[in-house]
């Protein structure tokens, strides 16, 4: 189960259980027990129902708003300098690692 | 009028990560042959294991990153996941069961829905390698799966 279709689709995967909500919650809302049971009690169910791999089943519930879909990884064109500094500073961060060894092996 | 269709991740993804200069896209995992199984037994008979790309403790970028395991009787108060990409604006990971759905679980398997939850959950790591993943990390939690006894896996990617 999860919220990010486009990727899990790409993927494969043998059943999914499309919770349309920002990542970090494919479960439901927070502190909203109601709605996590509703939704994990709806996943387990595609274990028996679907007959096939890559069945796709969407949850009905609402978020309560839309604003984060296009506010997620937005880019202002006021933050341009900005994002060009954040990769140079992380393309550093990732050299640096890379020099003294510290990545993982295999 | 607001856009209320499912966010492209990985087109967003790109264009983020254009804009910081990176010149080569990612390139997401696609698989030509999906596996799928039928269940051996009922539901109510099996016993079910929670995969999460959460870890146990902060990370940080700069971490390496490995499997692992937590006891389900055991719970932490929350799972960490700073480190990867999620909407940290619209929502947070406070709430351990929106994203580690341990108590709905535990609900079903005594109202006789789901056999049982095996021992412990998994954190599986996510690798900018996916040969890392399909060939270290995925056979890694398979094993603890198949320790436990687990006849089915639920993934809750963040």
């Amino acid at each position: 189960m999860g919220s990010a279709i486009d990727i899990v689709e790409r993927c494969g995967v043998p059943r999914f259980y499309f919770v349309d909500f920002p990542l970090g919650n494919p479960c439901g809302k927070p502190y909203d027990d109601a709605m996590q049971f509703d939704i994990v009690n709806a996943a387990l169910r595609l274990f028996t129902s679907a007959e096939a791999p890559r069945t796709v089943e969407v949850d009905p519930h609402h978020w309560g708003s839309d604003a984060w879909r296009q506010r997620y990884m937005a880019i202002k064109p006021e933050d341009r300098e900005r994002m060009l500094r954040l990769g140079e500073e992380r393309r550093r961060e990732r050299q640096h690692l890379r020099e003294i060894g510290q990545v993982r092996e295999g | 009028m607001s856009n209320t269709q499912p966010v492209q991740y990985m087109d967003r993804t790109r264009r983020y990560y254009e804009a910081q200069g990176f010149d080569r896209a990612y390139q997401w995992a696609q698989c030509d042959d999906v596996p799928f199984t039928s269940l051996a037994k009922p539901l109510s008979e099996s016993r079910l294991v929670v995969i999460t790309t959460g870890a146990r403790y902060d990370r940080q970028q700069s971490d390496p990153r490995y499997v692992d395991s937590g006891d389900i009787q055991d719970l932490p108060e929350r799972l960490f996941a700073d480190d990867l990409a999620w909407d940290k604006d619209a929502t947070h990971m406070e709430d351990l069961n929106s994203y580690l759905p341990i108590k709905p679980l535990q609900t079903l398997v005594t109202t006789g829905v789901l056999g049982d939850l095996a021992p412990r959950f998994h954190c599986l790591p996510t690798e900018y390698s996916q040969r890392r993943t399909r060939e270290a990390d995925a056979p890694e939690v398979l094993k603890r799966c198949r320790e436990d006894g687990a006849d089915v896996a639920l993934l809750v990617p963040l």
